[in-house]
């Protein structure tokens, strides 16, 4: 498969053009905005955390097919996830963009450590301008969750 | 047809690949490659001249700083000024910014106007938001007509005696669009205003002649014609120098300093206060040296037909949208573009793939992207090396980009 093909799977065209839990949310929930200055790529997100729980979640903005697909991959995954797994994913994600360092082995018990559909984002790591197209919407979750847990 | 294609020779650059390909260069918009002879002018200054101008009694010094001058006078000369009228100054960004502060903050007051159009650069957007901040003066925007010309109709309604500052691009680095000159020049002098031309994208393409055209300041960037980074100039009128007051103090730009009060060098030293950028101006210099060779009457016309040809071979792809006159009198070689809903950035990785080198983003003009309510474009550019065939390659790779995007 050459890089290009690597790079734009159709599994990331489909959720570029048919974004999932494209939205806002109302009542009670921690809200959340991203943006990459030098490109313009924009990522606003919305979860409604329950004990430990995000329950309910939404996303807007404008960008590349890499961070909107890889945002509508997200929503698809955090919904009904603890908040310690979801930790986990954002560090699994990370380190399969080369943006953190370790070792995370899939253990089915931890949903966590499974990235699923994610992995076809894989192909961004031989495209390093690109890395941070993909990372965006995961900062913009991270910065959520500090506020729960801030 | 004019072909410079022996020129490319001159750019060792030119000669790598990108992605296993040649490369393709079409982002001269942002800047520029560089000839051999501005590597060797700069190359040579440090081998053989290296010294602190302006001062010192010894050789070196005398011949740095003769070379210095050098080529401040044969940057002067390319636009038809006289060398004590030439401010070396980072680049265009950092000539707006002084004629900002150092002419702005003196002579706006709460309630003044500065006009400036709705397709610059923040270059030339946001020195004029910071010195409005401070005076209380009211930045006012000139929108487009249909071709993506700027609009000066509207200026009837704007203009009178709280006008201050007409400040304006030469040429859009999105549209390619050249600036309304004479008109806002002359729209300027009728109230007492001065003109301010953002020329990074004018010098470089077309010849200019400060005598011909009547204005009070232009700013351009040396990277953007051949030249290295780190330096450009800013012309000023001599009188508008004269009032305009240093926004940098240090060494070289004094007279005489005593412990609380100093006075300034004569203009253009008392706005190059420290080390100048030494080897880049003599970089700069040569880069005027060699588009005066080559000749800004052939270099304009090579571009014009690229553009024209441009334009013809990219309303042949499906799905693309130009943003920008269609007609080449109007405008220079940055070509903006969408193609269907393939984001920008998706389309520059796609070209880079294929040696391609596209510019994709806001390109530094939000206001403008808002006003044409479009968030990014991705954006080709021409200068005198590139050729027919770098249209062609573009074209192919955007049939490509369509066909990996599922675009029918």
């Amino acid at each position: 498969m050459s890089g290009l093909d690597e790079l734009y799977r159709e599994v990331i065209l489909d959720h570029y053009r048919n974004p999932r839990r494209r939205g806002t949310l109302s009542g009670d929930y921690i809200h959340a905005e991203g943006n990459n200055p030098s490109c313009g790529d924009e990522f606003f997100l919305d979860i409604e955390v329950s004990g430990d729980t995000i329950t309910d979640a939404a996303m807007q903005g404008y960008g590349c097919s890499i961070s909107q697909a890889s945002g509508s991959m997200m929503m698809d995954k955090i919904v009904g996830m603890p908040m310690s797994d979801l930790r986990e994913l954002i560090h699994n994600f990370k380190l399969m963009m080369s943006i953190e360092e370790g070792d995370s082995p899939v253990d089915e018990d931890r949903p966590g450590s499974v990235l699923g559909d994610l992995e076809a984002l894989q192909g961004v790591r031989k495209f390093p301008v690109r890395i941070k197209c993909a990372d965006l919407p995961w900062a913009t979750l991270t910065d959520a969750l500090d506020q729960v847990s801030g | 047809m004019i072909d410079l294609r022996s020129l490319r020779s001159d750019f060792p650059i030119l000669d790598r690949e990108v992605n296993g390909t040649r490369l393709v260069y079409l982002d001269s918009a942002a800047t520029t490659q560089k000839p051999q002879s501005v590597l060797d002018a700069m190359d040579d200054y440090y081998r053989l001249h290296n010294s602190n101008v302006h001062r010192g009694a010894h050789t070196l010094a005398a011949e740095a700083t003769e070379m210095y001058e050098a080529a401040r006078g044969r940057v002067a000369g390319f636009i038809g000024a006289q060398p004590n009228d030439l401010v070396f100054v980072r680049g265009a960004t950092t000539g707006i910014n002084f004629i900002a502060y150092g002419w702005g903050l003196n002579h706006l007051k709460a309630g003044d106007k500065i006009i400036v159009t709705i397709m610059e650069h923040h270059a030339n957007i946001v020195p004029w938001q910071l010195v409005s901040r401070i005076t209380g003066a009211e930045l006012v925007y000139l929108e487009l007509n249909e071709d993506y010309t700027v609009d000066t109709s509207s200026l009837e309604g704007i203009l009178d005696d709280k006008v201050k500052i007409i400040s304006f691009s030469g040429m859009s680095n999105v549209t390619g669009a050249l600036g309304p000159i004479k008109v806002l020049s002359d729209a300027a002098r009728s109230v007492g205003a001065i003109s301010v031309v953002d020329a990074a994208q004018l010098v470089p393409h077309t010849a200019v002649d400060v005598t011909d055209i009547d204005i009070d300041f232009l700013a351009f960037s040396a990277h953007k014609m051949l030249g290295p980074t780190g330096i450009g100039a800013l012309w000023g009128k001599t009188e508008r120098l004269e009032e305009m007051e240093p926004t940098e103090g240090g060494g070289e730009m004094i007279n005489t300093v005593d412990r609380h009060e100093s006075t300034w060098a004569p203009v253009p030293h008392k706005f190059e206060a420290g080390t100048p950028p030494i080897a880049e101006a003599i970089g700069f210099g040569a880069a005027i040296e060699y588009l005066e060779a080559v000749g800004m009457d052939v270099i304009e016309a090579h571009e014009r037909e690229l553009t024209a040809y441009a334009l013809e071979r990219l309303s042949e792809v499906p799905d693309l949208t130009i943003y920008g006159p269609k007609d080449v009198t109007l405008r220079g070689g940055a070509i903006s573009f969408e193609l269907g809903d393939i984001h920008p950035h998706d389309i520059a990785t796609i070209l880079d793939q294929d040696g391609i080198a596209v510019r994709a983003g806001h390109h530094c003009a939000k206001p403008l992207m808002q006003y044409l309510e479009i968030p990014a474009t991705a954006r080709a550019s021409f200068y005198l090396y590139n050729v027919f065939e770098d249209v062609d390659a573009l074209v192919v790779s955007l049939h490509k980009a369509r066909e990996l995007f599922g675009l029918t």
